[in-house]
Formats: C-alpha cells, structure tokens, sequence
C-alpha cells in the first residue's frame, strides 16, 4: 500500500504512524522533517513551500514503489505539506512499515533522501532582513 | 509556435510570474530551448542547475518539445 498526500493542512503524525500498521509489521520507521530555527547561524523566522504539484505526486510515488521493489516493505506513506511553516511545524513525514526493522530504517532515509533529490517542491528561508530560495545559486 | 513554460521557486521570480509564453520557430530539443531561455533570461545560467520538465516528466536532453507539451523549469529542488 502506498499513501501520497500533499497538502496545505498540519500533517498527523500518529495518523501517519497509524496508517502504516498491519499484523505482518514488526517494525515501522518514521521521519518527521520539522522546520529549525537557523540556517548557517542565521535566524529562520519561517518557510514557505511549495509544489509542481502534479509531477511532484507523481515522483513521490515513484519513489515508494522504488522502495517497494528493493524492500520487503508492507506499507509506505509519504506526506508533504505546502504553503507558510512555521519554526518547530512539521513539512514532511515518511512512514514504512515492513516484518523487521532493517528494511523499514533503510527504506525509510532512502525515501527522504531521494525525495529531496528528485521532487519538485521548493522552499524559501525567511529571515529578519530579507529571504532566499534553498539551494537556488551555487 | 508558442510554447507555455510554467516557473517555481526562483523561476518564477526570474520570469516575473507563474508561467510564459515562449515563441519558437519550430519544434526543439531540451537542449535547444534551455539556450533560448537563457538567451533572453541570463539569470537563469546563475542558478546551481535547472531542469526542463514535459509532461509531468523530467525531460532527457534530445527529447523534442511541441506545442501541446507542457513545459516547466524546474530549479533546484528543495523538499523535505
């Protein structure tokens, strides 16, 4: 089972937990990305997200069914939110449920780490004296 | 032959809104309309890198865009 969902609502954490349970699990992995304070000792006031929406569902499910077929995973979710965060809210949980806990940690920071190779969702810093999108220039 | 090319992030900024309209001759590869865009949007050649999108897809340097495609720039991604 795989679950996308992004959205400009609070995500729920123990609904994410929840929905990835299954009487085959042993184990369920779950990342919860949570918006810091500063960046490169700059103060983060908040974030703002957002999404090719479209294309960016599109390439979070490819990646759980990539996760799917490397493996032996029961159920993956994958939520991100969109729009103002602010410090200390929540723009992206990942939650893999699997019979042992070796395949869900795996799984798990292969998800997130290809999520923030390969989806197309952009987040702006915004700090006290202006604001620059992540990653934009070198 | 009027080509729409939808911006995020920073390309939205550097177009000055959510999309273009982009007049081209004839059809052209990935790899011919980025040097367009960067003909007439330098700032674009500033950014880390960039990504044509068509159709919901990442777009391979030689695949060939038309009209009915639809086209986006996508900047560094910054997820997560």
């Amino acid at each position: 089972m795989i679950d996308i969902l992004l959205t400009s609502q609070t995500l729920n954490i123990t609904g994410c937990a929840d929905a990835v349970m299954s009487p085959q699990s042993g184990g369920i992995d779950l990342f919860i990305g949570t918006v810091r304070d500063a960046t490169k000792g700059k103060t983060v006031l908040r974030l703002e997200f957002e999404a090719y929406e479209p294309m960016a569902k599109s390439e979070m499910n490819k990646i759980a069914l990539q996760a799917m077929e490397k493996w032996p995973l029961h159920k993956v979710l994958i939520h991100h939110r969109i729009g103002v965060l602010e410090v200390g809210e929540v723009p992206v949980i990942i939650a893999v449920s699997a019979a042992h806990r070796a395949a869900a940690f795996d799984a798990c920071r292969f998800i997130i780490d290809t999520l923030k190779l390969t989806v197309p969702i952009w987040k702006k810093e915004i700090f006290e004296d202006g604001e620059v999108w992540v990653a934009a220039h070198p | 032959m009027i080509i729409k090319i939808l911006a995020f992030g920073i390309a939205k900024e550097i177009f000055g809104g959510s999309s273009i309209d982009f007049a081209l001759e004839n059809e052209v590869t990935t790899v011919d309309l980025k040097a367009a865009l960067e003909e007439r949007y330098p700032s674009l050649a500033e950014l880390s890198s960039y990504l044509l999108a068509v159709n919901n897809e990442y777009a391979a340097p030689d695949l060939t865009i038309g009209a009915k495609d639809e086209v986006a720039i996508i900047p560094p991604v910054s997820g997560g």
